[in-house]
């Protein structure tokens, strides 16, 4: 099993990874909305290989912390560093070249654009040609766009969806969106891949595949993985490090087991039992 | 062989495929009937100014239906680029006989010029993350007919003479108003040619058809469709909604000049905020990112009415029932979602400007 190591700051890592950069670290991270604290004092460490999880009751601010990790939302307080890089002024545009990739609560796909389009449009800047190029079709053109097809169709391949390149998107059924989603977020090539209820709306079935998934990204491609999930026996299963979040703080921070066996936690989850008086 | 037969008419490819043959088959036939039978002379005034507002379509179909920005202003891109194009030909005319490789340059120029406009006027506007675009461009299309409008320039052999007062530019013998505020330019060498306008429509269809279907053509739609998820996998919305606005307006800038080079009189008046509408019209009920639906909307609603003329006062009546037959035949589900769409998108644009859609 694996074990977490203690950093001074408080924060735990990955015995594997405590000797290498960590793949991303927050030191103090808020935001306010108009008086309403939505997060607080929010402090992780994740390693270069890790899965770690992000869970909480609804409302408790986790998408929230991935808003702001991808500078959707411009914190109120806090430093974000990817990679040791300091993300925490630059644009979402930045923040994704500098290695953070994500997928969305409410999916949100390219919706009217083909399968390997969507997969297309997120390695752009990948892609080497300017307009005058598009425009009169030089050979540069054609070999880029050669180049980036036969790309998208190995990523697509991986996830079973080469046979879909060509639908639309928006047609999709729902679980495919999602793994979408997903290819899309890795077509960046990010160090950082942030899943935001990835299994929401999934039967049993094809939640057990995604844990698969998951996995094989991790393995595959070498990244770490940050999920926001509800389905417990998902999170226990394939995170190595969880943080809690009730209320825009963390709560507790350990492995699955320390984390289920956590009184406060249980509380948050089931709220105080009621103290006679 | 049978690949490149499968490219030009797969499903992705058919529309490109079939506006050009549109064009092309419609400049032989027309060409054909003037040569033979010949065709009457009303008919044959309208020629380039309908190439002129199918590609000031085109190129603001681009912007409204492709990258899906709200532009009110679009005649001012081709009021630029028309006298932009008036002047460089008229300053050429002593020097350069060919009369279309003075054309070429003015189109060349009025196009630059208005694409410069334009990117000056997206530098700051688009950085906006609202919707000010609309109501920036509005305000543009009026600038410049107001600016156009107090402008006296003239020509002699002492060099150019400019003024913002009429009796200010006093020219020496033999020389020339360019223009003349209000009246606008006076005495233009008609250089329009039919056959320009059918190439104009050609490289606007390549340029827009080309650049879609590129990576900018992608990034494009991308902003256009989700804009957080476009951010979130690296695209700048800026840059690229910038891309198409700025070639949308040194298309319409060459379409302005073709314009102005086919009429001998030019008021800065004619290009007002009626027309940039009326562009926007051609480009509603063509259908939003249809260039081939464009095409035929611009001709059904710009030859139409010029024919209904002798109708007098039916014309107006004619012209409604048109407009109410197209909206019929083209109503399916889609483009009835696009037009609510946009009408959404107008009135929060102009209702509720405060307020900020929160994800
Ligand atoms: N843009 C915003 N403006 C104001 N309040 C916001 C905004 N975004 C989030 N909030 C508030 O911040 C709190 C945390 O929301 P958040 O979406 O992060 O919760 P969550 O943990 O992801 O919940 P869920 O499990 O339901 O997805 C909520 O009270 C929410 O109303
Ligand atoms: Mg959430």
């Amino acid at each position: 099993m694996t074990k977490l190591v203690q950093y001074p700051s408080g924060a735990y890592v990955l015995e594997r990874d405590a000797y290498s950069t960590p793949v991303l670290e927050t030191y103090h991270l808020g935001i306010d909305f108009g008086g309403l604290s939505a997060v607080n004092n929010f402090n992780i460490i994740v390693g270069p290989t890790e899965i770690s999880g992000l869970i909480g009751p609804n409302g408790a601010g986790k998408t929230t912390v991935f808003n702001l990790l991808t500078k959707v939302y411009q914190p109120s307080k806090g430093t974000i560093l990817v990679n040791g890089h300091d993300t925490s002024k630059m644009t979402t545009v930045d923040v994704n070249k500098a290695g953070v990739a994500r997928t969305f609560q409410n999916i949100r796909l390219f919706e009217k654009m083909s399968v390997i389009d969507n997969v297309k449009v997120a390695m752009n800047n990948s892609m080497h040609y300017n307009p005058l190029s598009a425009i009169f079709r030089t050979p540069k053109y054609y070999r880029e766009e050669k180049r980036i097809h036969q790309k998208a169709l190995e990523l697509l391949d991986i996830f079973n969806m080469s046979d879909l390149a060509n639908t639309e998107a928006g047609s999709l059924p729902y679980g495919a969106q999602r793994r979408l989603e997903i290819v899309r977020a890795l077509a960046t090539k990010p160090s950082l891949l942030l899943l935001d209820e990835p299994a929401a709306g999934m039967n049993p079935n094809e939640t057990k595949e995604l844990m698969a998934t998951i996995r094989n990204i991790r393995d595959k491609f070498n990244i770490a993985i940050i999920l926001i999930e509800h389905d417990m026996s998902l999170v226990m299963n394939i995170c190595e490090g969880i943080a809690v979040l009730n209320y825009g703080r963390i709560i507790a921070k350990g492995t699955p087991k320390d984390i289920q066996n956590n009184p406060v936690v249980i509380e948050a989850y089931l709220g105080k039992p009621e103290k006679e008086d | 062989m049978e690949k490149m037969f499968k490219k030009i008419f797969d499903k992705k490819h058919i529309s490109r495929t079939v506006s050009y043959l549109i064009v092309i088959v419609g400049y032989i036939i027309i060409q054909l009937m003037m040569n033979t039978v010949g065709i009457k002379n009303l008919f044959k005034s309208l020629l380039v100014p309908t190439c002129c507002y199918i590609v000031a379509a085109l190129s603001l179909n681009l912007v409204v239906g492709v990258s899906g920005e709200l532009s009110l202003g679009h005649s001012g891109f081709m009021s630029v680029g028309a006298f932009a194009g008036i002047l460089v030909s008229g300053l050429l005319e002593p020097y350069l006989a060919m009369g279309w490789l003075r054309l070429l340059i003015a189109m060349l120029v009025g196009g630059v010029i208005a694409g410069i406009v334009g990117l000056l006027i997206s530098i700051p506007v688009l950085k906006l993350q609202g919707d000010y675009l609309a109501i920036v461009t509005l305000a543009f299309c009026q600038i410049i007919k107001s600016l156009l409008n107090n402008i006296y320039l003239g020509v002699d052999n002492n060099g150019l003479h400019f003024s913002f007062v009429q009796n200010k530019v006093v020219l020496s013998n033999g020389g020339r108003m360019l223009l003349s505020g209000p009246m606008g330019a006076t005495a233009t060498t008609r250089l329009a040619t039919f056959t320009a306008g059918f190439l104009l429509i050609l490289f606007a269809l390549l340029i827009i058809y080309n650049l879609t279907y590129s990576r900018f053509g992608r990034t494009i739609m991308a902003a256009r469709d989700n804009r957080i998820a476009a951010e979130s996998v690296g695209i700048h919305i800026r840059n690229t909604k910038m891309l198409a606005f700025v070639i949308s307006a040194i298309l319409a800038g060459m379409s302005g000049a073709l314009f102005g080079l086919n009429y001998s009189t030019l008021q800065p008046a004619k290009f007002d905020f009626n027309l940039s509408i009326l562009i926007l019209v051609y480009v509603v009920l063509g259908g939003l990112g249809n260039m081939t639906g464009t095409i035929f909307a611009t001709i059904i609603l710009y030859v139409l009415p010029e024919l209904l003329r002798g109708l007098q006062d039916y014309r107006m009546l004619i012209y409604s029932m048109i407009l109410i037959l197209i909206m019929l035949v083209t109503n399916n589900q889609s483009l009835k979602e696009k037009v609510e769409a946009l009408i959404l998108k107008i009135k929060t644009r102009f209702l509720k400007k405060g307020s900020v859609a929160n994800d």
